[in-house]
């Protein structure tokens, strides 16, 4: 069998997979900011209404949760889903969910911040909006750097999930042509293929981390 | 001219009143000292003082702008935020723990509040700090960050963030507390330089010869009040039982 007509098959699936993975980043990291301000909001409504949220989020499957945003407007509201509708809906799934994992991260990041830097700003003059984005938020991105790679890698693998409401991706890709071809090579060019995305993501992670440590 | 007027203030935390009731004037180019044993409200005042706490009552007055006064009725109410806003600039606060921004360069520490909070341009913010840098003995520290720098070196840094502003009046609190006693010294030397330039300061100290030679006024704070204020002779030969003990101590 052609190694590399096998690689054009999977290729548009690999091209889903990192679609998955940029989007899912994309939403979820400030979304993630917005739920930590929530959790930490001195109104105990919002704080209790983000907390419940991040606890679903976290002690439920992801797989479930892509099933509830894409089947739920149909058995929720009786809205017909269109074939389109998958994509978007794995994307807000997984925007969703990652976004509670991102919040607790930067919750703890901030609260880990010392007071001392808070009451300078303020002597300074400092706004609130300029203390938080301009003193506090550089240096909590700085010590979040190592629990947000776990998360960043753990989503590499997550991406294969989106089969469940068949968004082909690089792993439901892999498993018809096996399927089709009785050969288990599709599967370890899927797993060559996860590999090198985590590869590439934990490199530029230590980069980033490496850009980073010139201060302490 | 009366820069800082504080009248009855008061501050307690839950039931415990740690503040009980402080009146304290410092006038234009005075550099007043502040003593006392550990527990008895002198970062708090100065805490007070610079609006990181909220005391519960009394007014609180720099140069002829009332930043909070005394309802009468036992509260206190503040002026509005815009408004103090424009008071705060007349005041700065070095830390006993310096809290720079350790993101930060020594010269951006120094350039940025002015440039973002100040107004001031650029040219005129990067001047300042250069002059502070070389005034402070720090002009090879330029770029190097706060933790790159010895705890002397950093309070220095820390000195120049807060003059750069260009405040009124300065106050610290215990700022050479933090520092092994081989750098204690420089940050002295640059204080005692300040006060030959008449910089107003009101400084928390531990330091008795320190304070001693440099100070226009001693106050001697117990329990949350003041019980002794005075030239730096008539404290050092005070007949008050407790400020002989606590002076002794040194
Ligand atoms: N944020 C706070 N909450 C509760 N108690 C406090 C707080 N800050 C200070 N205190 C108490 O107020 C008293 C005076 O503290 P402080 O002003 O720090 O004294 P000093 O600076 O003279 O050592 C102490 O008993 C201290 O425990
Ligand atoms: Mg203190």
């Amino acid at each position: 069998m052609d190694l590399f007509k096998l690689i054009g098959q999977l290729g548009s699936g690999m091209v889903i997979s990192v679609e998955i993975f940029v989007l899912t980043l994309l939403f979820s990291l400030p979304l993630g900011l917005v739920i930590s301000f929530g959790r930490m909001s001195k109104n105990t409504l919002l704080r209790s209404i983000t907390k419940v949220y991040i606890s679903l989020m976290r002690g439920t499957p992801l797989m479930l949760q892509l099933m509830v945003v894409y089947f739920g407007p149909y058995y929720l509201f009786g809205i017909k889903i269109s074939a389109s509708y998958r994509f978007t809906a794995v994307i807000v799934g997984f925007a969703l969910n990652y976004a509670a994992y991102f919040a607790e991260i930067y919750r703890s990041g901030i609260q880990s911040m010392p007071v001392g830097q808070y009451e300078a700003a303020k002597v300074l003059g400092y706004s609130r909006m300029q203390t938080f984005f301009k003193i506090i938020l550089p240096q909590v991105v700085k010590r979040i750097l190592p629990p947000v790679t776990n998360e960043v890698i753990t989503l590499v693998k997550d991406t294969s999930l989106a089969f469940v409401i068949a968004v082909s991706e690089m792993f439901t890709t892999a498993k018809a042509v096996a399927a089709a071809q009785t050969t288990m090579v599709p599967f370890i060019v899927a797993a060559v293929f996860y590999y090198i995305f985590n590869f590439a993501v934990a490199a530029f992670m230590e980069y980033l981390e490496k850009k980073l440590e010139y201060y302490k | 001219m009366n820069l800082l007027e504080i009248n009855h203030m008061k501050k307690g935390f839950d039931g415990l009143e740690v503040l009980q009731d402080i009146s304290l004037t410092v006038q234009e180019g005075e550099v007043v000292s502040v003593i006392g044993p550990s527990g008895s409200g002198k970062s708090t005042l100065l805490r007070c003082a610079t609006m990181l706490e909220k005391m519960e009552d009394g007014d609180l007055t720099y140069l002829g702008e009332k930043a909070a006064w005394s309802d009468g009725a036992g509260s206190c109410i503040y002026a509005p935020k815009s408004d103090l806003k424009r008071i705060q600039r007349h005041f700065g606060l070095v830390f006993q723990n310096f809290n720079l921004f350790p993101h930060y360069s020594v010269w951006k520490n120094i350039i940025d509040a002015p440039i973002h909070v100040g107004k001031v341009s650029k040219e005129e913010a990067q001047e300042r700090a250069a002059k502070l840098l070389l005034q402070l003995g720090l002009e090879d520290k330029k770029d190097a960050y706060p933790c790159q720098l010895s705890g002397g070196q950093q309070q220095r840094v820390s000195i120049a963030r807060a003059l750069a502003l260009q405040p009124k009046i300065l106050f610290f609190d215990e700022p050479t507390s933090a520092l092994d006693p081989e750098l204690t010294g420089e940050v002295l030397k640059v204080i005692r330089q300040l006060a030959q330039e008449k910089m107003t300061m009101i400084i928390v100290t531990h330091e008795m010869q320190f304070a001693r030679e440099l100070s226009d006024r001693i106050i001697f704070m117990e329990q949350g009040r003041i019980q002794q204020q005075g030239t730096p002779d008539e404290i050092f030969a005070s007949g008050n039982g407790r400020v002989r003990e606590f002076i002794g101590k040194y």
